[in-house]
């Protein structure tokens, strides 16, 4: 396993036409959880930005290991009322093939519009943890989910870190109680 | 007529021909549907209607200027990079106003106007069977592929761009092969009948199928089905065939919408 980072933030300035965050600095190798937390609104996922596209870096560098590929949960999953998608179908599209945790595993074959809201969230994280992506982002993860499936959701970081990084966004610093995680605050 | 004339070699071109686009048309709903495009097909049919007609009008084939008209319909779709129907909303209307307007200009646009609204599946030949074909190759060929990327991007739509593809790429794929559809739709079975089968079966499949896998069986079977049973009495009862297929497409989507997943 190379010690090389899979993502290193070097005075990151990110935001749009003006800045908006930063500058922001750290590695994320390989085994890595790096938490980005902060009040609502400082900016975390525009610095998340920087890296997919959705904001600019104004000043500063993204790095990122060639070849690295990238599973990216967002912030409000994009959640149909009406579409007829299966919740292991959802997890195949992302070659989500590692066993499911216990939590999903009833869920597999319900669409995912007739999952409750944290059902879905907890899904749509197992379909990033899940897959072969060298790097996740994962953006408010907790939103929608009551105390059960957070306690499901650090279960599920803890049990798939490998060899792969995971960043995870939240204005929630108490979730990574109990989450051997490096936390950086945003927007201090 | 009888029944016995169904099976004419004169219908065997046209028969073939519609029950391809059939075949293929509802597959391509199902993620028109998932995109909230769900007007796409209307407004690519209003124009490739229009650009059938301006074709008279300069003296081009009329399927020339139809699967014109829809590729550059698709290229300012593409252009505004946005997806939901409002683009469609307007390219409907241009097309609409567009197509009318030429008809009331030319004595051969104003017959190819309302054999493009209502349809006129009995005089195609060859040429829109290959085409069809073609269709059929291309959707059975890069359906998967194009599948996969348009579920993924929408569930997860940073993705793509994050592992380096361009959203806009696939966005413009998409959008030509569903132009190219309706063009070829609308040219044998008109505008109404062609957004009927991009509408109705998967609205109705999206409700009562419990896996995608299932929700576009669910689309190719119940397109088929009606467009057989419409193209059957159309020529028993000597009723135009457009709105036959589009009444049976209504009548078999009110049979089975009461129809829900159970999970």
């Amino acid at each position: 396993m190379s010690d090389e980072p899979i993502l290193s933030y070097r005075e990151v300035v990110a935001g749009y036409a003006k800045p908006v965050v930063g500058p922001v600095s750290f590695d994320l190798g390989p085994g890595d959880v790096l938490g980005l937390v902060g009040p609502n609104g400082c900016g975390k996922s525009t610095l998340i930005g920087a890296l997919t596209g959705t904001s600019k870096v104004l000043s500063g560098e993204v790095v990122r290991k060639p070849g690295t590929t990238i599973a990216y949960q967002r912030q409000r999953p994009v959640r149909e009322t009406d579409v007829p998608l299966r919740a292991d179908e959802l997890l195949r599209l992302t070659a989500a093939t590692a066993e499911p945790p216990p939590s999903l595993r009833p869920l597999l074959k319900t669409r995912v519009d007739r999952l409750s809201g944290g059902q879905f969230q907890l899904l749509t994280v197992w379909a990033c943890l899940g897959g072969d992506a060298r790097l996740v982002i994962l953006d408010e993860p907790t939103n929608n989910m009551d105390p059960d499936a957070v306690a499901a959701l650090s279960e599920l970081l803890l049990s798939s870190r490998g060899d792969r990084a995971v960043l995870v966004v939240t204005h929630d610093a108490r979730f990574f109680t109990g989450v051997p995680a490096r936390v950086l605050e945003v927007g201090r | 007529m009888t029944f016995a004339q169904v099976f004419d070699p004169l219908f065997r071109v046209p028969l073939a021909n519609g029950f391809l686009l059939a075949l293929v048309l509802p597959l391509l709903g199902a993620y028109v549907r998932l995109r909230n495009e769900w007007l796409a097909a209307l407004g690519l049919a209003q124009v490739t209607a229009a650009g059938g007609v301006m074709a008279i009008l300069i003296g081009v084939h009329p399927l020339a200027g139809s699967l014109g008209a829809a590729v550059v319909a698709a290229a300012i779709k593409g252009r505004t990079e946005r997806s939901g129907n409002d683009v469609y909303a307007a390219l409907l209307f241009f097309g609409w106003s567009a197509a009318l307007l030429g008809a009331a200009n030319s004595t051969r646009g104003e017959e190819l106007s309302h054999s493009l609204l209502e349809g006129q599946l009995y005089f195609t030949t060859w040429s829109n069977l290959g085409a069809a074909l073609a269709l059929v190759t291309i959707v059975a060929t890069a359906g998967t592929w194009l599948s996969k990327r348009l579920l993924l991007e929408h569930f997860f739509p940073e993705s793509l761009a994050a592992n380096g593809a361009s959203p806009w790429k696939l966005h413009l794929a998409f959008d030509l092969l569903v132009a190219f559809s309706v063009a070829l739709a609308t040219e044998s079975i008109g505008v109404m009948a062609t957004f009927a089968l991009v509408f109705l079966p998967p609205w109705v499949s999206f409700r009562i199928a419990a896996s995608w896998k299932r929700a576009l069986a669910h689309c190719a079977g119940f397109s088929v089905t009606a467009y057989v049973a419409a193209f059957v009495l159309a020529i028993v009862l000597d009723q135009p065939f457009g709105p036959m297929l589009v009444g049976a497409l209504v009548a078999g989507s009110l049979v089975l919408l009461p129809f829900r997943a159970r999970r």
